[in-house]
């Protein structure tokens, strides 16, 4: 059948409640008697806690109650937050306590809680506690921490070594392609991240219900499944006995909110003390401190080449900055490992990955996840190869990029859900070379020079990336059509902005001839849809939207059946629309589905077909059997003030394949939104820390977030090589507008300067200081 | 309770209010949890993401760095008074919805209130300018575009101009 709504550009179904200020983010529920907590934190980086007193916040207007991590069992909370993606090659998987016993691991860290009438008296009596900290020696820097230089303390006292994990990864001989080398480029990289900074920040209220036992629990979070089970492992509860719900309305998550939190379990272990709804918003102080960060890598590589520019092997190791916890295992670094390759043709491969603790707030994947970092270093490798080569950039990457025939091709890596790496579609050299047409890349010598004659420094820089996506294990759908009539798509899917009530309602409304405004998508709701996974890494169109695909499917045949059997004709000479079954063209016959769906459930005394089960519903969990891989190319047109050091985007341009498009306006808001961060890693974000791990960026006066007039309008070229993984034929589209615009934006800002003598770019972001330094201009102190 | 408190009046979306409030209260926990107005967001309460931004006297003002006692005896309107009272939004409401300029929706109030002060000053912006406006907002979803070409529609539309600037 042909598709009406997928493929289309339908309204959002979110936005009339959210343009009239109608949204309910966690916040905005305001239960009758609710309570406000505040969390006493460690301004230490690394200390041993000696002694609380907290005498004083108790009696203080307000208060209500004051919890300390000896409070705990009476609590009756027992353990660490869970390690949520355990590996075997953690060495120390050490999570973060709901309040810390003796040893603080980062700034910002909570010792102690208040719950309070409001949350100005908590804060007042938070600040009243007075904690004795002993100060151990804190560990800042991520090559400190690997024992270069002088060394530094361990980050966990316990731990004379602050190694976390050990990542292996490669293929094929590295040394032969070495030996054989007619050209080797080496190389180090210092890549830093800094945070997704969604606008709302984390926020939980949890309402403990004497009664029924239960307690509800309302979280800005990703992952309301992961929520629950935490809280039922961490409570001491059973499954039925704990509810999540992460709220409809979430502003904005970009990975960290999919990690469960210290605040989660106390908030729901005080209310279930004190039998009274528990709430805590984040600040956005706090949110520097204690959400978690994407920040270093530092790598030390090199690369072989033949003598045309064919690459050979790569090989080389990486330190990655887990900061004090693994709250996310080591996904970020195992997904950098994995994606340097990229696109190309790599014969053989060897990367050697030792993850770092420091004493700084944890890092877990930030949009991108890993990928960025790792399309970094294998760009500027390739610029650099192509500068030594005397190659044309393109024509290396032309040289090196695996072609469409060569479809599907298998890295010969282990992706980070256990499946081979293996590139499932698309035509890369295709994408470059669209993504090249449409900046007029040929004639761009041309413009370089016109504007060195005026006195400007213009450079152009692009980057390829592949990115998996639609990672398993599932996301399942249930779809519904109720007895009155209304159909439901209810999914574990939890949104912060993604459109999942829309696209989601397309993909329903194809199979059951219905508009999409008439369906109801719910979503993010453990009492609703009991298994899930979460929303992250770009996977929820391929799974839940598969997932809705075939439950819609699945009741689209029942309807069929049931009204086939009903009007005893075939199924085949019945159509459904506007909310109807009939016989094609004759709408006069037929049921209305809320008719068919009173139907499906019987009546009493009379038995259901033999086979059948009661009701117009189906659930499906889409089951991917591995990744499936989407595609792009960046290329930027820059400006660069060699007097201030500043850099004008002047063109944008970016080729992305996602696959099958299930709403194109939606696919163009995520690629130029993931732009976004894509240009804040390039030139603005850097999440900085002193030499005593204290945080030093911890507001947005110090910490810039890309603004309006930083962010280039993204000219798209959109190109479709459907996946054969899954029925829709869709890839995710999260992320490709961020994974390769650092690299874009650092090549553009190398050719520039070129002329000026600057030297290789290998680090990000480049402010205004970096690139004078790199001039030579500035006796570089600040910044 | 030791707090020092004042009794204050003020207007908003239309509506007279006469609260007591402690000295330190912000306008934007007033609005949130005193009025139930809950549209108004905070992104930072440092004054930097504009999310919580109101109009103060028709002004454009951050409601989370003003006191709710400096806002004795003003007209405040937030995102909820942007719209007609028979439920009509405003162009620069319908231009967010037609041009995909919002995801999440959390800074969405904050734009929309400033975007509002905006084209009451300039009906008529160029790109660059409309862009320039929207500066003081930070936005994490959508990377701006949007925004942009909804300020330029709306504007055009209030000029009686239709699609199209």
């Amino acid at each position: 059948m042909t598709t009406r709504f997928v493929g289309s550009r339908v309204s959002r179904k979110e936005d009339p409640a959210l343009v009239t200020g109608a949204g309910r983010y966690v916040d905005d529920h305001v239960p009758s008697g609710t309570l406000h907590a505040a969390f006493t934190r460690s301004p230490f980086a690394h200390a041993r806690v000696r002694s609380i007193d907290t005498s004083a916040a108790r009696s203080m207007p307000g208060v209500r109650a004051v919890f300390t991590a000896a409070d705990l069992a009476d609590l009756g909370v027992s353990g660490r937050l869970p390690l949520l993606v355990p590996n075997p090659a953690i060495l120390h998987p050490i999570t973060q306590e709901p309040l810390v016993s003796e040893e603080v691991g980062f700034v910002g860290e909570a010792v102690a809680m208040v719950v309070a009438d409001d949350r100005y008296l908590a804060e007042d009596a938070a600040d009243a506690i007075r904690v004795e900290y002993e100060e151990l020696p804190a560990v800042s820097d991520l090559r400190l921490s690997a024992g270069d230089g002088e060394g530094a303390g361990p980050a966990h006292a316990d731990r004379p070594d602050n190694v976390a994990a050990r990542i292996r990864v490669g293929y094929g001989d590295t040394d032969a392609a070495f030996a054989d080398a007619a050209h080797t480029v080496r190389q180090t990289f210092t890549v830093h991240r800094g945070t997704a900074h969604p606008m709302e920040g984390r926020a939980v209220l949890a309402e403990f219900d004497r009664m029924s036992g239960r307690v509800v629990v309302r979280s800005a979070t990703q992952t309301p499944h992961l929520v629950k089970r935490s809280l039922v492992e961490t409570l001491g509860m059973d499954e039925d006995s704990v509810r999540v719900i992460a709220p409809a309305d979430v502003g904005g998550g970009f990975g960290p909110k999919l990690i469960v939190y210290p605040e989660e379990i106390m908030a729901a272990a005080a209310s279930r003390h004190l039998e009274v709804p528990v709430k805590w918003i984040e600040d956005r102080r706090e949110h520097f401190m204690t959400t978690t960060h994407e920040r270093d890598q530092y790598y030390e590589v090199e690369a072989a080449f033949a003598e045309d520019g064919a690459l050979l092997g790569i090989r080389g190791t990486m330190l990655h900055d887990t900061g004090a916890y693994l709250p996310w295992g080591i996904i970020s670094p195992y997904i950098s490992s994995t994606t340097l390759p990229g696109p190309y043709v790599v014969p053989s491969y060897k990367l050697a990955v030792d993850v770092m603790f420091t004493n700084t707030t944890p890092t877990s994947p930030v949009r991108g996840a890993g990928r960025p970092q790792a399309v970094f270093v294998m760009e500027r490798l390739l610029d650099e190869a192509a500068d030594l080569i005397g190659m044309d950039r393109a024509d290396i990457r032309m040289r090196n990029l695996i072609t469409a025939d060569q479809m599907p091709y298998s890295v010969g890596l282990t992706f980070r859900d256990g499946s081979p790496v293996v590139y499932d579609s698309g035509d890369y050299p295709a994408t470059l070379r669209a993504a090249l047409d449409k900046a007029d890349y040929d004639t761009f010598p041309e413009r370089q020079r016109a504007a060195m004659a005026e006195g400007r420094s213009i450079g152009i820089g692009f980057a390829c990336y592949v990115e998996g996506t639609g990672l398993g294990p599932f996301e399942g759908a249930t779809v519904q059509i109720q007895k009155t009539g209304d159909i439901v798509v209810t999914t574990g899917a939890a949104p912060q902005g993604q459109s999942h009530q829309t696209t989601l309602a397309q993909i329903c409304a194809d199979q059951l001839g219905v508009e999409p405004e008439r369906i109801t998508v719910v979503t993010g709701d453990t009492d609703r849809f009991p298994h899930g996974i979460g929303t992250l890494a770009s996977r929820i169109g391929v799974n839940a939207g598969n997932s809705v695909h075939m439950a819609a499917t699945d009741v689209r045949g029942r309807v069929l059946r049931l009204a086939g059997d009903l009007l005893e004709v075939s199924p085949d000479d019945l159509e459904l629309s506007g909310g109807r079954v009939h016989v094609k063209g004759d709408e006069t016959t037929g049921y209305a589905f809320g008719e068919l769906a009173r139907m499906a459930v019987g009546v009493p005394g009379f038995a259901l077909k033999a086979g059948e089960t009661p009701g117009l519903d189906a659930t499906a969990y889409f089951l991917p059997t591995q990744a499936t891989y989407a595609h792009g190319a960046h290329v930027a047109e820059v400006e660069v003030d060699v007097e201030t050091g500043r850099v004008t985007i002047l063109r944008y341009i970016i080729a992305h394949d996602c696959g099958n498009v299930i709403n194109p306006t939606v696919v163009d808001g995520q690629i130029q939104g993931g732009l976004a961060h894509g240009i804040g890693n390039a030139l603005y974000e850097r999440m900085q820390y002193d030499a005593v791990a204290q945080p030093i960026t911890t507001h947005f006066g110090d910490y810039l977030l890309p603004l309006s007039t930083d962010v280039p309008v993204a000219e798209i070229v959109h190109l479709e090589s459907p996946t054969p993984l899954n029925p829709l034929g869709v890839k995710g589209a999260g992320e490709g507008g961020t994974i390769p615009a650092a690299a874009t934006v650092v090549s553009a800002v190398e050719d520039a300067l070129r002329s000026h003598g600057a030297p290789r770019f290998t680090s990000h972001p480049l402010s205004p200081f970096d690139v004078l330094t790199a001039l030579g201009t500035f006796d570089g102190a600040a910044a | 309770m030791s707090e020092e408190t004042h009794a204050i009046r003020l207007r908003v979306n239309g509506e007279d209010h006469e609260v007591t409030v402690p000295v330190r209260l912000t306008l934007a926990d007033l609005l949130r949890t005193r009025l139930s107005l809950t549209g108004t967001h905070l992104g930072c309460e440092h004054g930097v993401c504009g999310a919580c931004t109101v109009l103060v006297d028709g002004a454009s003002a951050r409601s989370c760095l003003i006191l709710a006692v400096q806002a004795d005896g003003t007209e405040v309107t937030t995102v909820e008074g942007l719209a007609e009272p028979d439920g009509t939004m405003s162009p620069i409401q319908r231009a967010f919805m037609e041009h995909h300029a919002l995801q999440c929706g959390y800074c969405t109030p904050g734009f929309l209130t400033s975007i509002t002060e905006f084209l009451r000053e300039n009906p008529d912006p160029t790109r660059q300018e409309a862009t320039e406006a929207v500066s003081g907002n930070i936005c994490r979803c959508t990377g701006y575009s949007g925004i942009v070409d909804a300020t330029l529609a709306a504007a055009a539309e209030m000029r009686g101009e239709g699609a199209g600037a």
